[in-house]
């Protein structure tokens, strides 16, 4: 135990996903020996994304306005959903190219061992935006686990009164690995998403 | 392994997958419940890469067979194989996840020292998950039959038959969960329920397997054995089960659908 401030300071640490409690330390000595502006740079990134980045009132992405710059964007379709857990899922489809539609952050996966139930995540809100019916196509890009896999389920049996085109993202043989390494779960599931050559 | 900076030995154990945690950027900590080493929380390295060597091996509910290095504070995963990978039979079907975490909540709640073997236990857990992967039952059924087993492992199942205070014979009427399940007209305690005789026959199948009862139950019988089962479970417990709220029980007609469609 340290006093004062650099406790302080590594307490905070502590508490971020991720961090233990000798990465805080860690963390804490770098900052006390690094530069007094680089300290202050960072600081204000901290209190500035506070005040600035808020949810996009539509689909959940970060936004810096009431609405995402995808939700903005007049050029994308409206006819398509993708749903992803986390903004940083849209981040990576994005940088795909592939996708021109628009998105529907959940805020997580279902997972009852840590309490998380369909009325923790924005579900409820989905099925708003989906009920003008003028989305035609509802893709469901969760988490190839089984926590996302298990909402993808979900979603799937909920929307399907509503007669949409429901799709899963294609999941199975990373690139560059060895067939023969492959799980069972992985491989089944490659094998259902093959497609003609 | 010098150099690795563990100089704990190696064992071997086949165990249930019962919890997946994220760690740090790639790792995750996954909490197994081992057929002779009881409940063990360990790391596994890299498996959220996607070219990690362990695969969707460490998904939650998978039968494995597991190679783990003694650590300091948590054992580390060197190898898994699966011996049944159920997570994919149980991410498919809604109401079958959310039972699959109930039965994995209540293994680790009644398992609250690690490394402390119970066989009983463990026993018990990988034949609900198997028998919810198969579909052989409903899964509320499953559920409810396992916690019932369960809290007879833990020594705390609730009498069905025989007066839980003064052992009068059954069967009774009356059921407090407080009393400790069926109770006589003399010893029952004031609040105690009066659930239908058919449901109580239920919770004495469910608890002894018998399954063509069990099967051939009513939904109302089966929503009131749930409840009972339910309130005596968290009348024993310090903390209430997160998951269980969140069991999708609706699945009875679906299951006898389903169940019909897979035997044809
Ligand atoms: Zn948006
Ligand atoms: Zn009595």
């Amino acid at each position: 135990m340290y006093e004062g401030a650099i406790q302080d300071l590594i307490d905070e640490l502590g508490r971020l996903p991720g961090v233990g409690p000798k990465s805080a330390q860690r963390i804490a000595f770098h900052v006390l020996s690094s530069d007094p502006s680089d300290v202050k740079r960072l600081a204000q990134a901290l209190t500035r994304v506070k005040e600035l980045v808020r949810f996009c009132t539509r689909c959940f992405n970060v936004a810096e306005s009431d609405l995402c710059r995808i939700c903005r964007d007049p050029r994308r379709s409206d006819e398509v959903y993708c749903v992803v857990e986390e903004p940083k899922d849209v981040v990576a489809i994005e940088r795909t190219g592939e996708f021109r539609g628009r998105y529907h952050v959940l805020g997580g996966a279902i997972n009852p061992l840590e309490g998380v139930g369909p009325d923790n995540l924005k579900v409820r809100e989905l099925m708003m935006r989906l009920a003008d019916g003028t989305c035609k196509e509802l893709i469901l890009a969760t988490d190839p686990n089984t926590e996302g896999e298990a909402t993808a389920t979900y979603l799937a049996l909920l929307v399907k009164p509503m007669g949409l085109n429901v799709t899963r993202l294609a999941s199975g043989l990373p690139v560059g690995g060895d067939l023969e390494y492959a799980d069972e779960i992985t491989l089944g599931r490659a094998f259902e998403g093959r497609r003609a050559v | 392994m010098s150099g690795v900076g563990f100089k704990g030995k190696l064992y071997r154990d086949d165990a249930l997958v019962l919890r997946v945690q994220k760690l740090g950027e790639s790792d995750r900590i996954i909490t197994l419940f081992t057929r002779r080493h009881g409940r063990v929380r360990a790391v596994a390295k890299g498996v959220r890469k996607t070219m990690s060597k362990f695969g969707g091996r460490l998904e939650p509910f998978g039968h494995v067979d597991v190679q783990l290095l003694e650590g300091r504070s948590l054992d580390v995963i060197s190898q898994v194989e699966g011996v049944d990978l159920y997570g994919r039979r149980i991410m498919d079907d809604y109401p079958r996840y959310t039972v699959a975490s109930a039965i994995a909540e209540t293994a680790e709640r009644l398992t609250p020292v690690e490394q402390e073997p119970s066989l009983r236990l463990f026993l018990l857990t990988l034949g609900a998950i198997r028998a919810l992967a198969l579909g052989e039952h409903g899964s509320s059924l499953v559920l409810d039959a396992y916690l019932l087993r369960a809290m007879g492992v833990a020594g705390w199942a609730p009498a069905l038959l025989d007066c839980a205070v003064c052992g009068n014979p059954g069967p009774h009427r009356g059921f407090s969960v407080p009393a400790g399940g069926a109770v006589c007209p003399d010893c029952r305690p004031p609040g105690a329920s009066h659930p239908a005789p058919a449901t109580i026959e239920l919770m004495a199948a469910l608890a002894s397997s018998d399954w063509q009862v069990a099967d051939a139950s009513e939904p109302n019988h089966r929503r009131e054995a749930s409840g009972l089962v339910a309130a005596h479970l968290q009348w024993h417990l310090e903390r209430a089960l997160r998951s269980l709220p969140l069991v999708d029980r609706d699945d009875t007609t679906r299951d006898r659908a389903r169940d019909r469609k897979e035997r044809s």
